[in-house]
């Protein structure tokens, strides 16, 4: 039963996310939380990765182009086995190899540093621009958030996987409705996002974020969609899983005291 | 001088990925829909396999040639260098740069004699935004055969490179036996009286300029300061040391550019009076090459003034 053991994962990351915000005193709780499920479908199913060789110029891919999204990740490395958990505490402070943003020399298991939005779906596209002129049948994955497809360079990277038939490249949104200053359909209207990468000519699948089985299939769905790149638009809750923080502009960068991460972890643990 | 031959220096960019193509299956030659302007066309022609046009889309260029890096291969980015440099900056500081990746920026029609295209089309500010970011090796070749060169060497190199050449015929002043060497000033003349640093198409007018001033008895010491960064501390200190004062020439911004490379260098070693022929602070404008470059006092005859200045300013 791979989706009970999974969904006791996403229990553990949902801890540690929130652990290593509070303990560094900043952060992004609120788009890392949205996004557990879809790196817990990734890293612990989807994609081939081996932590113990995380150099392997073979392995599958993960951009995390929304950056900010960082302790997520982190976790998610931590448990796979990239490095030891005991340091994920250490989050933003100096020497860390936790940057703030993700920093690929500092941390083994990085595919690429990111932070500055917008900017990771090409860097995916061109990773696997490489794979197919080195006849590899490895795999980029991109994270973006939905706020971050107000990002004019998302669009050009949207055209260039269709134009070049980028099938070894699956983006991912993490369309969670709400960005730093308030709801994506207050800041900056985003929808129809479906129908806008279909106009780009991908191919499309919207699921629930938060459902393991439903993002399994979504992503074997994408591995056999052939001469085109395939996004999942995930629809997904900014904070899932502390209900203060959810849909909470708020908490899309802000740490929790003592007393809120005792609330959080109650309600999650 | 006599006999000059003159070459467009996106010559040498086109020829340099041509040879390295031929041999090599890891470089790919990428450009933003001026293939023709570039010289990159002559790849898409001969080697298709090693080109990709990726529109109009700078930002998403330099990204996608980050991510080839990051698979292994060695991506060369092609543009007018004015694009690469400021629309596409953020990508090349943060998803490059930070990332230390053997991307190799092309930045086409730099200067100002691109001519009738006018100030939106000269980069004059590409070596000030390419050399102030941590690992990038910047390098202004004087000419085509030049190019051709630091395309080639630079292939293997650790890191990002950002080169830089112009789009008019240019002198030639070097051949296929002359030195070519990332990170090393090529002494094009001996002297004593002043230090000539220059790079591009202004190394020419250096020379002129010695030959002028040797007339009346002057003696400069002129180099082609071709790479940027890292510089060759050794070089300007040395010179700096025994001719007393200096002049830079570039066709780029008096901020940032070469002159502020070396005098970086100067006044932490060996400070001398300088002097300097550049852009003042403007933007540049249509005209015919050469006009533009006399009307911006970016010739021989700049130069000239210049060492008159400095030898005044010298003790």
């Amino acid at each position: 039963m791979v989706h009970t053991d999974l969904s006791a994962v996403c229990r553990q990351l949902r801890q540690d996310v929130l652990e290593m915000i509070h303990a560094a005193g900043s952060g992004h709780p609120g788009g890392s939380l949205s996004a557990v499920e879809i790196l817990t479908a990734l890293y612990f199913d989807v994609m081939q990765v081996d932590p113990a060789n995380p150099g392997d110029p073979d392995r599958d891919r993960f951009i995390l182009s929304k950056g900010h999204a960082a302790p997520i990740l982190y976790a998610v490395l931590a448990r796979k086995g990239y490095f030891d958990p005991a340091i994920l505490p250490t989050l933003r402070s100096l020497g860390s190899p936790l940057q703030g943003h993700p920093h690929m020399h500092m941390l083994p298991g990085l595919d690429c540093s990111s932070g500055s939005l917008g900017q990771g779906l090409s860097v995916a596209n061109g990773l696997a621009f490489a794979a197919k002129k080195q006849g590899k049948a490895c795999r980029t994955y991109c994270l973006m958030g939905d706020g971050e497809v107000q990002e004019g360079q998302v669009w050009e990277a949207a055209m260039t996987a269709a134009h070049f038939g980028l099938d070894n490249v699956c983006a991912i949104v993490d369309n969670n409705g709400v960005q730093l200053d308030g709801t994506t359909a207050e800041i900056m209207g985003v929808e129809p996002l479906t129908d806008k990468f279909r106009a780009f000519g991908w191919h499309v699948i919207a699921c629930d974020g938060h459902h393991l089985e439903a993002l399994l299939a979504a992503f074997r769905e994408a591995e056999a969609t052939k001469g085109k790149p395939t996004v999942i638009v995930a629809k997904t809750v900014k904070g899932k899983g502390v209900s203060f923080m959810e849909n909470q502009c708020g908490w899309h960068g802000k740490a929790p005291n003592k007393e809120e991460l005792a609330a959080a972890l109650a309600e999650i643990v | 001088m006599k006999d000059v031959k003159y070459i467009p220096q996106r010559d040498g960019y086109g020829l340099g990925l041509l040879e390295l193509c031929k041999t090599r299956e890891d470089i790919l030659v990428l450009d933003a829909d001026v293939a023709a302007s570039t010289r990159t066309n002559w790849v898409r022609d001969q080697y298709p396999d090693h080109f990709y046009n990726l529109g109009i889309s700078e930002q998403d260029m330099v990204g996608t040639a980050a991510g080839l890096a990051l698979g292994g291969m060695i991506p060369y980015v092609s543009t007018y260098g004015v694009f690469l440099s400021g629309r596409a900056f953020d990508q090349m500081r943060t998803t490059v740069c930070y990332n230390n990746l053997k991307v190799r920026f092309g930045g086409a029609h730099a200067g100002i004699s691109v001519g009738p295209d006018g100030a939106t089309h000269q980069a004059l500010e590409d070596i000030a935004l390419a050399r102030v970011l941590p690992k990038m090796t910047v390098i202004a070749p004087c000419d085509s055969e030049e190019t051709r060169k630091a395309v080639i060497a630079a292939a293997d190199i650790d890191g990002p490179v950002y080169f830089r050449f112009g789009r008019e015929a240019v002198p030639v002043v070097t051949d296929e036996s002359t030195p070519f060497q990332i990170g090393k000033a090529r002494l094009v003349r001996e002297g004593t009286d002043c230090a000539v640093f220059a790079c591009g198409a202004m190394v020419y007018e250096a020379m002129v300029a010695a030959e002028e001033l040797e007339k009346e008895g002057l003696s400069l010491r002129v180099f082609d300061l071709h790479t940027i960064k890292p510089i060759d501390e050794e070089a300007i200190l040395t010179a700096a040391r025994e001719c007393g004062c200096m002049v830079t020439a570039e066709e780029h911004q008096t901020a940032g550019g070469l002159y502020s490379a070396v005098a970086e260098v100067i006044v932490k070693g060996q400070p001398v009076p300088m002097e300097n022929v550049s852009v003042r602070d403007t933007f540049g404008q249509s005209g015919p090459p050469e006009a533009l470059m006399n009307a911006y006092d970016l010739n021989a005859k700049g130069i000239v003034a210049a060492v008159r200045k400095v030898l005044e300013r010298k003790a």
